[in-house]
C-alpha cells in the first residue's frame, strides 16, 4: 500500500516542498464547527456555532474573551485554543501591567503567529491544531485577524473558517460592501445570516448552539449566549419556520 | 606544630577551635552601581492647557566638579513624549539605549502615530524599569520627568525615581529644583484646575526664570540649558539655550559671597 514517507514530523519537506503536518493541522481546522467574523467602522463581531457531543452533554466554548477589548472564536481543537487563549490573556495582562496599555490586536496576533510557526520548524513538536479569529477595537479601531495553525495570520474584513464555512465566505463576498458602514445590529444580523448559510440541512440556529462575541469602539468585549441572543435571532430569521423546539422557545411562533 | 604556611600567624585550631573564614571573604554584594558618580542636577517642567514644557541644565557634574558641559539630558521619545533625566549620567545613558530598542520594536508592529506609545505608556514603562532594578539592589539612580500628552492628548506629567515610586503634579522638579523650582512653578500653577487658563508663553516664561534661579543658587548647575515644548503639534526641543538677563547685583548682599568677610 501506499505511504508517505514525509508527514512524520513537521521539520521535513516532501520533495514536492509541503510539510505535511502542518496540512493536517489545517484539516484539523476544518473539522471544527463553523466561525465568522465581520468588521465594520465602529464594531467588530464574532458568530459561531457551538456543538455538543451527545445530547445530555453541555455544548463546547466556540468564543473565548481575552481582554476587555476584543476575544477569539475557535475552530479546531479547543484544548489547542485553551493553551494560545492562555497565553493570549498573559501577554494581554502584561501590556497592561508593563506599559498601562491595552495590547494592539495585530502585535497579539503577530505573537502567537510567532509561537505557532516555531511549531513547524523545531523537531518533537506538533503544530496547533486550531485555528482562530481574533476581534477587537485598539487604539486604530476595529479589527479582524485570521490565525492558522502554520503561523500564517492575515488582517480580514469578514473571515469565515471551519466546517462547511465556503458558504459563509460566499455570503460575505456576496456582501462585502455593506459591512464597512453597517451598524451594531445589522452587522451582528449579517454574522448570523452567513453563520445560517454554512449550516447543515437539517440544522437550526437556536439559542443553545449560537454564540456571538463583540465589541466595539467605547463598548468592551463581551460574549452573548442563551437568552441574550434570542432577539438576535427573532429579528435575523423572521421567516423561517418554526423549530421543533422544546421548553417555550416561541421564537418563531408564526410570523 | 602546623607547619602548613597558611596556618601560620592565625590562632591554634586545637586551642580556639577552627578558624572561621568568613572574616576573609574578598566577595560581598556589589556596592559600586550603588552611588553615582557623574550626575545631572535639576530637571523642572510645567503643565499648561496645550501641553507640557520641561527643562534641564546641559550640565555633567563630577562631584562638585563641573565635568562635561555639553550633555543633553533631555531625550525626546516620540512625537508625544519627552523623558528627562536627573541622576547619574551614565545610567541615563543606559536608560537612552533601552528607550532606543522600545521605540525600534514598537515601530516594526505600528506605524500609525496615535497607536504608538503615548507619555502616560512610556511612564508606567519607566517606573516598571526603576522598580525592578531597585528590587534587585542595583537601581540606576536617575529620577525622571516624563513629559508629553496622554491617550487622549491631554498634557501629561508624571516623575519616576530610583525606588521606583511615582508621583504626578501639575508642576514637578526633581533634585534641587524640588527645593528651589517647585515653589516658585506652584505660584503659578498651584494646582490642576489652573493649568487650563495658562498658556505656552507663560508656562516657557516660569521655566526660564525658574531655571535662573536655580543657576543663581545651585553650585552644581549652569547656565547652558535644554528645553523643550510638548503639544499636539508635536516636540519643541531647543538644546543650546542660555540663561539671558542675569543679574548678579543681589549676591552682593549675601553673606560670605566674594571678598566679605562679616
Amino acid at each position: 500500500m501506499f505511504r508517505n514517507n514525509y508527514d512524520n514530523d513537521s521539520v521535513t519537506f516532501s520533495p514536492q516542498g509541503r510539510i505535511f503536518q502542518v496540512e493536517y493541522a489545517s484539516e484539523a481546522v476544518k473539522q471544527g464547527s463553523v466561525v465568522v467574523g465581520i468588521v465594520s467602522k465602529t464594531h467588530a463581531v464574532l458568530a459561531a456555532i457551538k456543538r455538543n457531543a451527545e445530547e445530555l452533554s453541555s455544548y463546547q466554548k466556540k468564543i473565548i474573551p481575552i481582554d476587555s477589548h476584543y476575544g477569539v472564536a475557535l475552530a479546531g481543537l479547543a484544548s489547542d485554543a485553551r493553551v494560545l487563549s492562555n497565553f493570549m490573556k498573559q501577554q494581554s495582562l502584561a501590556s497592561r501591567l508593563t506599559y498601562d496599555r491595552a495590547i494592539p490586536l495585530a502585535e497579539i496576533t503577530l505573537r502567537i503567529a510567532d509561537r505557532a510557526q516555531s511549531n513547524t520548524q523545531n523537531y518533537g513538536k506538533r503544530p496547533y491544531g486550531v485555528g482562530l479569529l481574533i476581534a477587537g477595537v485598539d487604539a486604530r479601531g476595529p479589527h479582524l485577524f485570521e490565525f492558522q495553525p502554520s503561523g500564517v495570520t492575515q488582517e480580514m474584513q469578514a473571515c469565515g473558517i471551519g466546517a462547511r464555512s465556503q458558504m459563509a465566505r460566499t455570503y460575505l463576498e456576496r456582501n462585502l460592501e455593506e459591512f464597512e458602514g453597517a451598524s451594531r445590529e445589522e452587522l451582528v444580523k449579517h454574522a448570523l445570516r452567513a453563520l445560517k448559510e454554512s449550516l447543515a440541512q437539517d440544522k437550526e440556529l437556536t439559542i443553545e448552539n449560537t454564540s456571538v462575541g463583540l465589541c466595539g469602539v467605547d463598548e468592551n468585549f463581551k460574549l452573548y449566549e442563551h437568552a441574550e441572543v434570542q432577539e438576535w435571532l427573532e429579528t435575523t430569521f423572521e421567516n423561517r419556520e418554526a423549530p421543533a423546539e422544546e421548553e417555550g422557545m416561541e421564537v418563531d411562533s408564526d410570523s | 606544630m602546623n607547619h602548613l604556611p597558611q596556618a601560620w600567624g592565625r590562632p591554634r585550631d586545637d586551642v580556639y577551635g577552627a578558624y572561621s573564614n568568613s572574616f576573609l571573604q574578598t566577595s560581598g554584594p556589589t556596592t559600586h552601581t550603588q552611588s553615582p558618580i557623574v550626575t545631572g542636577t535639576s530637571v523642572i517642567a510645567v503643565k499648561f492647557k496645550d501641553g507640557v514644557v520641561i527643562a534641564a541644565d546641559n550640565l555633567a557634574s563630577y562631584g562638585s566638579l563641573a565635568r562635561f558641559t555639553d550633555v543633553k539630558r533631555l531625550r525626546k521619545f516620540n512625537t508625544r513624549a519627552v523623558v528627562g533625566f536627573g541622576g547619574d549620567v551614565s545610567d541615563m545613558q543606559y536608560l537612552d539605549r533601552l528607550l532606543s530598542s522600545l521605540d525600534i520594536r514598537e515601530n516594526y508592529a505600528e506605524e500609525s502615530p496615535d497607536a504608538q506609545l503615548h507619555a502616560k505608556n512610556l511612564h508606567t514603562y519607566l517606573s516598571k524599569v526603576m522598580y525592578k532594578r531597585r528590587s534587585d539592589f542595583n537601581p540606576l539612580w536617575n529620577h525622571l520627568l516624563v513629559a508629553g500628552l496622554d491617550g487622549e492628548n491631554k498634557p501629561f506629567l508624571a516623575s519616576a525615581d530610583l525606588l521606583g515610586t511615582t508621583f504626578s503634579s501639575p508642576t514637578l522638579a526633581t533634585g534641587f529644583g524640588a527645593h528651589l523650582a517647585q515653589p516658585i512653578l506652584r505660584r503659578t500653577v498651584p494646582d490642576e484646575a489652573t493649568v487650563a487658563s495658562v498658556t505656552k508663553e507663560q508656562a516657557v516664561e516660569l521655566v526660564k526664570e525658574s531655571m535662573k534661579v536655580l543657576f543663581y543658587r545651585d553650585a552644581r548647575s549652569m547656565d547652558k540649558y535644554s528645553i523643550a515644548v510638548i503639544t499636539k503639534e508635536g516636540v519643541e526641543l531647543k538644546e543650546n539655550e542660555k540663561l539671558e538677563n542675569q543679574s548678579w547685583a543681589f549676591a552682593e548682599g549675601i553673606r560670605g559671597y566674594g571678598t566679605q568677610v562679616n
